[in-house]
Order: structure tokens, then sequence, then C-alpha cells
């Protein structure tokens, strides 16, 4: 601030002098700072948004302007000039949409099978678990989320195997014609769990499934006691409080939670690869597409559907409140 | 109160701090005078608190010039500045213990540690709380924090003392006693204190000198009994202690011209109908409407020509007539022609 | 919150279910790191044995694998534990314009599926002409790693009191002062539990990694090669149970803490 104040010269220089003023680099360094704390939100901001901006969405842009380059039809070679090509024969191929939609339906039966087996973990975490077994819970809830991806899947492996865990167990049990029946059932069977739509739909629910139960704890803990005593209070069965009151206000958190097992689904490759029919879902078709295809174009292509997919699906969320459960 | 020669501890000339199309403090001008307690006292929002932030240095003025003891305080940070604050909720480092919290201001000017301690010690003695060095704030109850807060401000002596509602959060009876021992410590110490409040008993009790703050202005300073006795306006008249307010035809046969003015409660005595009027008072004819009992006093509302008068009484032995505080009694009110203040309009 | 009635026995059972449901294939991969037989995954296991623990530590490639992994989590933490602290700090401390769209840009690295984040780099390596590296990994780590400290050390600073800041200050400590004696104490464990699930998360990732790794190995990549095209499969085996157990303490360190804020969550991995 400046100040044309005949009065104040004088007083700045009273200043310094009744003020022991340590004028170290750092001190005024400080009080610059202090004294602009737009700029100082600006300095803070500069280096992660420079990383994110530059090496994330940057990479990501480029990539989608890859969608509008075509490939040379003798060497297969990417050419550089703008061409929509790419996009007529992406949207004119049926193999597109078969693609899609089989990993849209992944991704939605996943999503509700995980919201199903979620719900009563959460619920039972939040409303009847005492402080020792909710922590308890809440540890072994954490525990899958952050632990190892692969390694996980890895143990679906040996469990869905020809000989593996589940096969024994039937055998155990004498529930081999039950198995074989799953398996010979069209569409979801296969010759063995580790090669059917059901292996891979089960490894899917199992492997996002801790995504789900976080965000509808978060949510059921928001839930206040009081409403759920007045709900008994005024009549309701503990049933229909739970349809009337509880699921409605623990929705957004379902919501969330989707978000995740959704997005996830879409875009995973290497679980259908390792366990499901040889049959391409969308990350493994992107997958092949750059790498054993070479087809950048095209790969650019397919990346934008999830994209799309997922900027409807949060638009929806947003709308449900889903970004308060988060 | 300071000499007009002496250098005020704090002083605002036409100090304006917006927040966007808020004026939080809006053209302000006054001094506290050194060695003062200096009450800002006001309903929430009403830009107390943001003076205190920019005497501290949290809040740069957006126009005017702020002083402290004659010196320029324009873009000098709390850190550079010789004030010290006790915050409302004391804000106390909670990963530090109590020694350190108290120990903080010297440790940053890098005081050796013996001299630390035994002042840290000392001032530990003086807000009663030797022995408890070692604690952490967690472990103390709301009003030994407070008293950390104060004496963590007091250990590095500053020129004036800033407390932002420090007994806001502590019940009524510890409320009390702090008061007292937060005067008795000003006193010991000799340092300004400013001391923001909307708590009117607070302000009154403890204070030198008063502001009183509506709509980021002041409406009035003065010494506690000025304050209370002579409002001047409408507003003060309302926020520090009760008040009967009268404007129209009864107010102007009372106070003489037509205007607003403010009647204490306490200030009007009730008597007979027939009662004698002593010289040089007014009088008013009324009936009591309600009584109520509160202890060393009773308030009685008096439906009056133009309205309805409360009135204080004390609860002495063979004061007023039974007979006369029976609701339905007609009764005749005397006060004093200097007991009925004119008043300023407020917004 | 807690309700005085007892869960009904369905209840019990849905809920005990679902973390069997959990647990159990981690159970199943220790003990098959135990088993004799080598060519199949028959259970029960036929027989006991620690020999191939002894044998995976031999592998030069694991080895090999394993230190890449350490080192490339290592960097890519330090790195998101700077950026990602400066982001939660700038939210923190303004109202600023276009706050929300800074949350949505670090979430979207792990938002998105990783195989965007894995081409979308590889397509811009491949551009700018980078050799792969240790830091081409790096790169594409740290960049969803942010966000993971960004939650952790947020939700901190959120249960933090702005006026102890102030005090500071008022107290006679400047920017940098307050920094070392009160900022930095009072986020200590939260930056502690960010940067070890961002080390977890780096040290497990492979979507990403595919695609920046060029012909390096980290052990997920190793560990992807041996499931597509086995090898050695005990060797597998007790890798896995290795990533297990480095992955598992940082978790558990980090859940206790912050375990008064359940903040571990962020509910975003």
């Amino acid at each position: 601030m400046v100040t044309l104040d005949a009065r104040s010269e004088p007083e700045r220089v009273n200043t310094a002098a009744a003020l022991p003023l340590k004028s170290s680099p750092l001190q005024r360094l400080s009080s610059a700072l202090y004294l602009r704390p737009a700029l100082l939100t600006f300095l803070l901001l500069t280096p992660p948004l420079l990383w994110l901006g530059v090496i994330y969405l940057g990479s990501l842009f480029t990539l989608l302007a890859h969608s509008f380059f075509g490939l040379d039809e003798f060497s297969g070679v990417m050419v550089r000039e703008f061409t929509v090509a790419t996009w007529a024969e992406f949207f004119g191929n049926p193999a597109t949409w078969d693609v899609v939609t089989r990993s849209a339906l992944m991704a939605i039966s996943v999503t509700l099978a995980a919201a199903l087996i979620a719900f009563p973990i959460a619920h039972y975490m939040v409303r009847y678990a005492g402080m020792r077994m909710k922590a308890v819970l809440y540890l072994g809830v954490m525990l899958p989320l952050w632990s190892s991806y692969l390694v996980r899947v890895y143990a679906w492996k040996l469990i869905l195997a020809k000989e593996g865990i589940v096969s024994w167990f039937a055998a155990l049990l004498h529930l081999d014609w039950l198995l074989d029946a799953v398996l010979e059932t069209p569409v979801v069977g296969g010759p063995s769990l580790s090669t059917s739509y059901l292996g891979t739909f089960i490894v899917f629910t199992y492997i996002w499934l801790p995504f789900m139960i976080l965000p509808v704890v978060a949510a059921l803990e928001r839930v206040p006691g009081s409403v759920i005593e007045a709900s008994g209070d005024l009549g309701a069965k503990p049933g229909q409080t739970f349809r009337k009151v509880i699921f409605p206000l623990a929705f957004p958190g379902v919501v969330a939670g989707s978000i995740f097992t959704f997005s996830l689904t879409l875009g995973d490759y290497i679980i259908p690869s390792i366990i499901g029919k040889s049959v391409p879902f969308l990350g493994e078709t992107v997958y092949r597409l750059q790498g054993t295809a070479g087809n950048i174009p095209m790969a650019a292509a397919f990346t934008v559907v999830p994209i799309v997919i997922m900027g409807i699906y949060l638009t929806l969320a947003k709308r449900l409140g889903a970004f308060d459960a988060l | 109160m300071a000499g007009a020669e002496a250098t005020p501890a704090v002083s605002f000339q036409e100090v304006s701090r917006r927040f966007g199309d808020v004026r939080a403090v809006d053209n302000v001008t006054f001094d506290i005078a050194d060695g003062e307690f200096f009450s800002m006292l006001g309903p929430s929002g009403s830009g107390k608190t943001t003076c205190l932030r920019l005497i501290a240095g949290f809040e740069q003025p957006s126009s005017g010039h702020i002083k402290v003891h004659g010196v320029n305080v324009e873009g000098v940070p709390p850190y550079e500045r010789d004030v010290n604050t006790v915050f409302q909720d004391y804000a106390l480092f909670p990963h530090m213990s109590v020694g350190e919290n108290v120990e903080y201001g010297l440790m940053i000017r890098k005081v050796p540690k013996a001299e630390r301690r035994q002042r840290s010690e000392e001032m530990l003695k003086l807000v009663k709380l030797d022995g408890m060095y070692a604690r952490k704030p967690s472990q103390l109850s709301g009003g030994q924090r407070q008293r950390v807060a104060l004496a963590r401000a007091l250990i590095n002596r500053p020129r004036v003392l800033l407390l932002d509602e420090p007994l806001g959060a502590l019940d009524l009876k510890l409320r009390e006693s702090m008061q007292n021992e937060l005067k008795a410590i000003q006193r010991q110490v000799g340092i300004t204190f400013v001391y923001v409040t909307h708590d009117q008993g607070e302000a009154l009790s403890m204070s030198d000198r008063l502001a009183v703050f509506n709509h980021g202005r002041i409406e009035q300073i003065g010494s506690p009994s000025e304050v209370y006795d002579h409002p001047a306006s409408q507003f003060v008249a309302g926020f520090v202690g009760q008040t009967n307010l009268l404007d129209g035809y009864l107010a102007q046969r009372l106070g003489g011209f037509p205007g607003m003015y403010a009647i204490r409660p306490e200030r009007i005595r009730i008597l007979t109908p027939d009662a004698e009027v002593p010289m040089g008072v007014a009088t008013i004819d009324g009936r009591v409407d309600t009584i109520t009992y509160l202890g060393a006093t009773s308030r009685v509302e008096i439906n009056v020509e133009e309205g309805r008068l409360t009135v204080i009484e004390q609860n002495l032995e063979g004061g007023t007539a039974v007979a006369e505080r029976r609701p339905g009694a007609n009764v005749r009110l005397i006060i004093e022609r200097r007991h009925i203040q004119p008043v300023s309009e407020s917004q | 919150m807690r309700s005085n009635v007892k869960a009904g026995w369905s209840l019990k059972v849905a809920a005990l279910g679902g973390m069997l449901f959990l647990h159990i294939p981690l159970l199943i991969i220790i003990l098959y790191a135990f088993s004799i037989e080598e060519k199949s995954f028959v259970f029960p296991i036929p027989g006991f044995t620690t020999k191939w623990f002894a044998v995976a530590f031999e592998r030069e490639d694991v080895r090999r694998a394993l230190g890449l992994s350490i080192k490339v989590a290592a960097i890519a933490t330090s790195l998101a534990l700077v950026l990602g602290t400066l982001a939660a700090a700038a939210v923190w401390r303004s109202r600023f314009f276009g706050r929300e769209a800074i949350s949505l840009l670090l979430i979207l690295p792990i938002a998105l599926p990783g195989i965007i984040t894995g081409i979308a780099l590889r397509s811009a390596i491949g551009i700018a002409e980078i050799p792969f590296s240790t830091w081409t990994l790096v790169l594409g780590h740290a960049t969803f790693c942010i966000v993971v400290v960004y939650n952790n050390v947020l939700a901190r600073f959120r249960r933090t009191n702005r006026a102890l800041i102030e005090a500071s200050m008022d107290l006679g400590a400047n920017g940098f002062q307050t920094l070392r004696y009160v900022v930095l104490p009072n986020i200590a464990t939260a930056l502690l539990a960010g940067g070890m699930l961002a080390f977890a998360l780096s040290f497990d990732e492979v979507i990403v990694t595919t695609f920046t790794a060029g012909q390096q190995s980290t052990l997920p990549i190793w560990m992807l090669s041996e499931l597509i095209r086995p090898r050695q499969r005990p060797v597998t085996n007790v890798v896995a149970v290795f990533v297990i157990a480095v992955t598992f303490v940082p978790i558990v360190l980090a859940f206790y803490l912050t375990r008064d804020t359940h903040d571990v969550a962020g509910s975003v991995k």
C-alpha cells in the first residue's frame, strides 16, 4: 500500500526504529508473502498444477488428439494428419458396439452385486458393531482395498482353477452336479469357472467391493440415530424403517461407491485376460489396439468411450448428491 | 485516562475494513490510552473482532491508519508487532506441553533455555497453574486452558494485550471469578488490555473505558458509568443494560423537547397515586400490570398513558407498600429529570 | 449412532459372509506359498514346505524387480508428498476460484480407468522421445499418488484450528518458523499415513506401469508375466505373499496413525 500522505514518511522510519526487525532474508520473504496471501496461494498451487496440468492433462489431450490421426493403409504406420477416418471406422464397426455393450453390462452387474454385498457389511458396521469391532471391520475393509491388486486376482486363479478349491469343495459336499449345471448355463458358463463370464464377474466384484463399502459406511454414518428411532416410534417395523428411511438416506453413498466399481470395471484389462472367456472387453481392446495391433488412433478413440460414460455417470451422480458421500 | 500529551497505546484514524461489499469496520476513529483496560462491546458481526484483528495484524485496513504506540503498523505482519493475543478458543498448540506453549514466544526469540524455564514457571504461578508445566493442553479444563493462553501471551511482555472473548466458553461461575482475576492481573502487570466481548455486564464491570460497536461503527465511547447513565443512542441504551425507550407525546412531556429518550428501569420510583411529589421530578400515572420476583429485585410492568414502562425495584424490607405493587393497582411514577436521557435514533 | 438393538441373524450372516469373501482369498495365497506341488493349483495342498522362500530370494530377476519397485515407489512417494501437501495447503488456506476443479483434477488420474492414464502417458513419452527409465515410471506413479497424500493431508488440515497459525505468528514466529514448529508437527502423522499409502499404491501398481516401463520389470510386472505365462508357480506364490506383507505393514500403520478421523479411506485409491 502506498500513501502519498506527507506524514507517512517519518512514521515509516519510526517503524524501523521502534520494532527490532530481524531482517533476515527468510523473515523478509515471509512478510512479503504474508501481506500477499493470493501470491502465496498461487505459489503453493503452481507445482502440483504444473505436474498434473502438463504431465497428466497434456498426455490425455495428446492421446485424444491421436484419435483424429489415421493409419497408412499399406505400412500400418500412424500418419499425423487430421482425419475422421478412425472415428468413421469406430462407429461403423459392429465389433465396437459388441465390446462396449459387453463391458457396460459387466460393469453394471458388478456394481449391483457389490452394492448388494456391501450394504449389510456397512449397515452392521455402523449400527451394531461396538468400538473395537468397528475398528476391526474397518481395517478388514481397508486391507484388501490397499493390498496388491495382482495378488488378489492371482488368489482367484488358484481358487477357480479346474483342480482348485471350488471344485474340491463341490466334490466334498457332493455338489459337483450343481457346479456342472452352473458351468453348462449358456452365456455365463464355460469349461471351468476360471474361463467363464461368471468367473470374471466374481473376481471383478471381489476386487472392487471395498470401494463400495467405504462410501456406504460414510453415508450411513451420517444418518442420525434419532431419525431411525423416530421411524420406529411412529410404528414402522425394522424392515420398513430400513426401506423407507435408512436406504434412501444412504443411497448417495451407494452412488458414490458405484462411480468406482463402474469406472474400474470398465477400464480394467488384466482381470478378463487372466480369468474369463477370451472375449474382448473395453480395457483389453484398448490394450491390444495400442500394443500388438499398433493402431494408436483407434486405441485413442476407444479410450474416449469410458471417459464419456464416466462423464455422464459423474454428472448424474452429482445430481444425486453422491459427492457429499465421498 | 491518559492526558492529551501522552502517546496512545493504540490509535485508529478513519479505519475501514471491507470484505467484498461488506463493511466489517466502517470509518472508525478512536484512541486507547496506555495502561488502560479498554473493552470493545457489541453484538456478533458488529466489527469489534475485526478491529482486534486489525490491531494484531491478522487483517490489514482497507483504508485509514492504525498506530500502536505511535508507530504506524501498516504492512507490519503480526510477528513483528509488539502485541499479543488471547484467542477465543485459546488456540493452544495441541502437540506441545503447557510449558512449551507458554515458552513458545521466547523460544522463537531464542531466549536461553534456563531463562525460558524460569520465566514460564513465574508466569504459570501468576495465572495459578504452578505444577502444570508438563501437562498437555488436552488434560486441562476450559478454565485452565484459558489461563495457559493468558500466560503464553503475557510472557512476551507485550505493550498491548488483545483478548478476544476469552471467557466466552466458560460457565457463569467460572466466568465471574476469571473477570476479577483478569482485572487483578491487568493491574499487576500494567499492560494495556483490549478486551472484546458481547457481554455488557463483563464490559461494564471490568473496563476503564468501553466502545460500543454496531454495524461496523462505534456508537459510543466512554467510562462504564458514562455509557450506562448517558447512552448516546437508542442502540447503546438497549444493548448496555435494560432500558425504557420513549418517543412521541409522553417523551416530549418528560424530556421537554420532541425526540427519543431512555430511562433506566431502576431510576423510576413507584409511589401511591396520592403521594406528594418532590420538586423537579417528572411524574407519570399508571396501573400495575405484572410483577416478576427476581430475588434481590422485582420487575414491575406498568401500563401508562402511551404504552408501558418497566421498573426495577429493590426488594427492601419496608419498601413500597405492598398494595401499590399488586397487579391492577393505580400508581404514580416519579423520575428525576437528570435520568431522562435523550438518545439519537440508531439504524 | 449405535443402536441398542441386536442385529438379526440374517444381517450378521450377510456381514460375516461379505467379510469372509474379502479375506479368504488372501489366506489361500499364503497357504499355497507353502505347497510342495509345482505344476498345478491342487487343493488341498499335498504337502508343506518353506523351501520356495529360499528359492525365490535366490532368483536374480525377482530381486531386480523388487529393487526397481522400491526405488520407484520411494521417489514417487516423495514427489507426491510435496505436491499433494502443497495442493492441500492451498485449498485449505483460501477460497479461490476453481477450487473444485483442482480437486477434480487431482482425483482424475484414479477416477478414470488406469489404462487411459497409462496409454496417454505412453503416447506422450513416445512423442517427446523420452527413453523408458526409472523416471518414466516415476512420472506415472507420482501422478496417481498425489491424490492419496492430498486427501490425507487435507482431511487433517480441515480438523486443524486455523487460529493455531495466527497464534504462532502472534507470538513472533514468521511464516517459516510457523511451518516448522506448528504446521508440520500437526500434519506429521497425516503425512506419514499418506506417504505410506502412496508407497503401497505405487509398489503394487501394474496397469499404468505396463505402459511406462518399456523393458523394465517391477515386481507387479514380473508377477503379471508369471500369471500369463507361468514358469515356476511356487516362486510366484512366494512373491505374492511377500507383496502382501510389504503392503500390509504401511496400511495398518496408516490406519492407526489416522484412526481418530478414519481419513485413511479417502474413499478413493
